[in-house]
């Protein structure tokens, strides 16, 4: 059970403002089912650039639904230049504070806010415009700077707990922790360089690192037989591989599997690893 | 901090149960007066050593097994890794391992582990479920090889409820001359097991998903089978597991067993129309939800149901209200932002598999609980859903 605060609670039983303001003046829409939350946020603005109303609608656990109520009642009655101003942090707060784990769910509040704040404006997502890193949530480099300097983050970790980035497929964690360096770095603060090849790794460490192999070691020879391998699942130390083209029908294709992929994929990346077809 | 119990509905009996008073009345004398050592050489440790030997036959009783065939450890999790690591220390040339890919984490991560428990490289074919959960048996045939050392399937998932032909796999198993192990932790006391008639190896079971406490637990070894401790040290349970035993709880565990046999007629009739009660009025009441699991091969206890667009979560916090106790799939944690991995292996959609609930019942559940469910619940769902941007009404 989560350690949530009382107000954290009050709000996720008794949350505000819930529904769609009638003709919003400016939408966000962040977040998606396959996520594991979302949130729609609506926001009446007056002539002087006033938000009076602001309502959110919410898919996802309590602390998500609370970051929303809680960031409804924050903005309404601020100016859009105040409102702009309100980061994650000012969220949790609100709150009492957050567990480190669902911290993300400040940040999805505060991303809605922006996101209806620029459709206001007619404008485009200041963050948005940034290059994608994570895939599967759709977070930018910009947002993820931000975050770091923001929250003081120091590990990929961390970036994952508030931003999400990192937490779907993995394949960005190289990335991640490019960014974090070069933004800690920029910050004038020491970055002790990570070990070269990590003793344990992350089931998404160990994905992208396959992949890499794959592509560079395997395929090619694959390829000059006429057949190609594709990589399904990584659960664990379990690798699940299917093999295609010439190899499919090819008697030796166990032997392939074990001999060859396994070997390699244990030599360069982890020893415990075990290839099974499918 | 505050304790409450008062007006709890528990329905989360898969995850633990009560400890039946007639359990604790009868492990209460061995924590107050009869603390001595079953090893010793008094009187007053020996009889100790007498409630032991009950324990075992009470134990011996409910399976179907001859108490020389039952070790007291001290969980399911013990008695799994007992069992898995011992079959592959008698049979070290044999390097393969079958499970199947639902198994409780117990089994899941052992299996994940093996290479480096034992020193020694293996291969572990996980096999797979279909959507209601099922298992393909001409697969599992397939799967089983020369070099296969033990399977190890679960006789009922602890998610969904899904029981599995344990009695047919285990004999295709024994036809091969392979070790075959079952995680029976949800089974017992709700499944009839007669292991004289099985070909059973290895079973595990725990005290506290069976109305005894916590921290103990059993492994049932056939008799002639090979076995290799995972706990060295004393001479203990004959020298299949070192360390004093937990005296109070294997007797509770051994009352326990006893009240199992006498409730399993309950489970299976009573227990199994409140739960069918529960499920139906819930799949009626609440549109866009559905029931993860097969709807017969199941334990009569369990219902597992998906409340499409809400996170669970959120819905257990709302039951948690009118302390109504259940279990979510789903892990709204950054970082394993994914759903179970029972669900998932099952290919549930994410739309259902975020808001999975389990309902487990217990012989303690009454009508006029699963009324009060089936009153609040849909409820809970509507005002979750009225707050969804993805839900668009019925």
């Amino acid at each position: 059970m989560w350690e949530y605060t009382d107000l954290v609670k009050e709000h996720f039983l008794n949350p505000r403002n819930v529904g769609e303001v009638e003709n919003a003046s400016g939408t966000g829409d962040v977040g998606s089912l396959a996520c594991g939350d979302a949130l729609k946020l609506t926001i009446k603005v007056d002539e002087n650039g006033v938000i009076t109303d602001a309502k959110f609608k919410t898919f996802g656990c309590a602390s998500a639904i609370a970051s929303s109520s809680a960031l409804t009642e924050m903005v309404k009655g601020m100016t859009l230049d105040e409102a702009a101003k309100i980061t994650n942090e000012d969220i949790a707060d609100f709150l009492g504070g957050l567990p480190k784990e669902k911290m993300h769910c400040s940040v999805m509040g505060r991303e809605a806010l922006e996101a209806a704040i620029a459709d206001y404006r007619g404008m485009a997502l200041p963050m948005a415009e940034g290059e994608i890193v994570c895939e599967c949530f759709g977070v930018t480099d910009l947002e993820i700077i931000r975050a770091i300097n923001e929250s003081n983050l120091r590990s990929v970790e961390e970036i994952t707990n508030f931003t999400k980035a990192g937490g779907g497929c993995g394949k960005c964690e190289d990335r991640l922790r490019e960014i974090l360096q070069q933004t800690v770095s920029g910050s004038k603060l020491e970055w002790i360089k990570p070990m070269e090849k990590p003793k344990r790794m992350t089931t998404l460490q160990k994905i992208k690192k396959i992949e890499e192999v794959l592509e560079r070691e395997i395929r090619p020879g694959l390829r000059k037989d006429g057949g190609d391998i594709e990589l399904l699942d990584v659960d664990g130390d379990f690798v699940s591989v299917s093999l295609r083209g010439a190899c499919k029908s090819c008697s030796k294709s166990q032997t392939t599997i074990k001999e060859y992929v396994e070997k390699k994929l244990r030599e360069l990346v982890l020893d415990t690893l075990i290839v099974e077809e499918n | 901090m505050d304790l409450h119990h008062d007006a709890v509905i528990y329905m989360d009996n898969n995850a633990t149960t009560r400890i039946a008073p007639e359990v604790l009345e009868a492990m209460m004398p061995y924590l107050a007066d009869y603390y001595g050592n079953p090893s010793s050489m008094h009187t007053f440790g020996g009889q100790v050593g007498q409630a032991l030997a009950k324990a075992r036959r009470q134990v011996a009783s409910l399976l179907g097994a001859d108490p020389e065939e039952i070790t007291f450890t001290s969980c399911g999790t013990e008695s799994d890794s007992t069992a898995i690591l011992s079959a592959l220390q008698t049979y070290p040339e044999k390097r393969h391992v079958v499970t199947t890919r639902v198994e409780h984490p117990a089994i899941k991560n052992l299996c994940e582990n093996l290479d480096r428990l034992t020193g020694h490289k293996h291969r572990v074919t996980r096999l797979k479920v279909a959507a209601d959960g099922t298992l393909d048996l001409n697969e599992y045939a397939e799967a089983l090889t020369e070099d296969t050392a033990i399977v190890s399937v679960m006789w009922a998932n602890n998610e969904t409820g899904v029981i599995f032909p344990i009695e047919r796999m285990a004999r295709m198993a024994r036809e091969r001359g392979i070790l075959f192990h079952t995680d029976a932790v949800q089974a017992v006391g709700k499944v009839p097991i007669n292991l004289k008639e099985l070909d059973i190896d290895f079973l595990s079971l725990s005290g506290h998903k069976l109305h005894a406490p916590k921290g103990v637990g059993v492994l049932y070894v056939r008799r002639g089978t090979m076995f290799v401790p995972f706990l060295t040290g004393g001479h203990q349970e004959k020298g299949r597991r070192g360390g004093t035993e937990n005296v109070a709880s294997i007797v509770a565990l051994g009352r326990a067993c006893d009240l199992a046999a006498e409730k399993m007629e309950d489970e299976n009739t009573r227990v199994k129309a409140l739960r069918d009660k529960l499920e139906e009025g819930l799949l009626a009441a609440v549109p866009k939800s559905m029931l993860n699991g097969h709807k017969t091969d199941r334990l009569p206890n369990t219902s597992n149901i998906s409340f499409e667009f809400v996170e669970g979560e959120a819905i257990l916090l709302h039951m948690n209200r009118y302390n109504i106790c259940a279990s979510s799939g789903s892990a709204c944690t950054s970082g394993s932002l994914e759903p179970s991995h029972v669900l998932r292996a099952m290919g549930v959609p994410f739309t259902a598999a975020h808001g999975s609930i389990r309902f487990s019942l217990s012989t303690y559940n009454t009508e006029a609980e699963v009324d009060f469910v089936l009153e609040k619940m849909p409820g809970i769902i509507e005002s979750l859903r009225q707050m969804s941007p993805f839900w668009k009404g019925n």
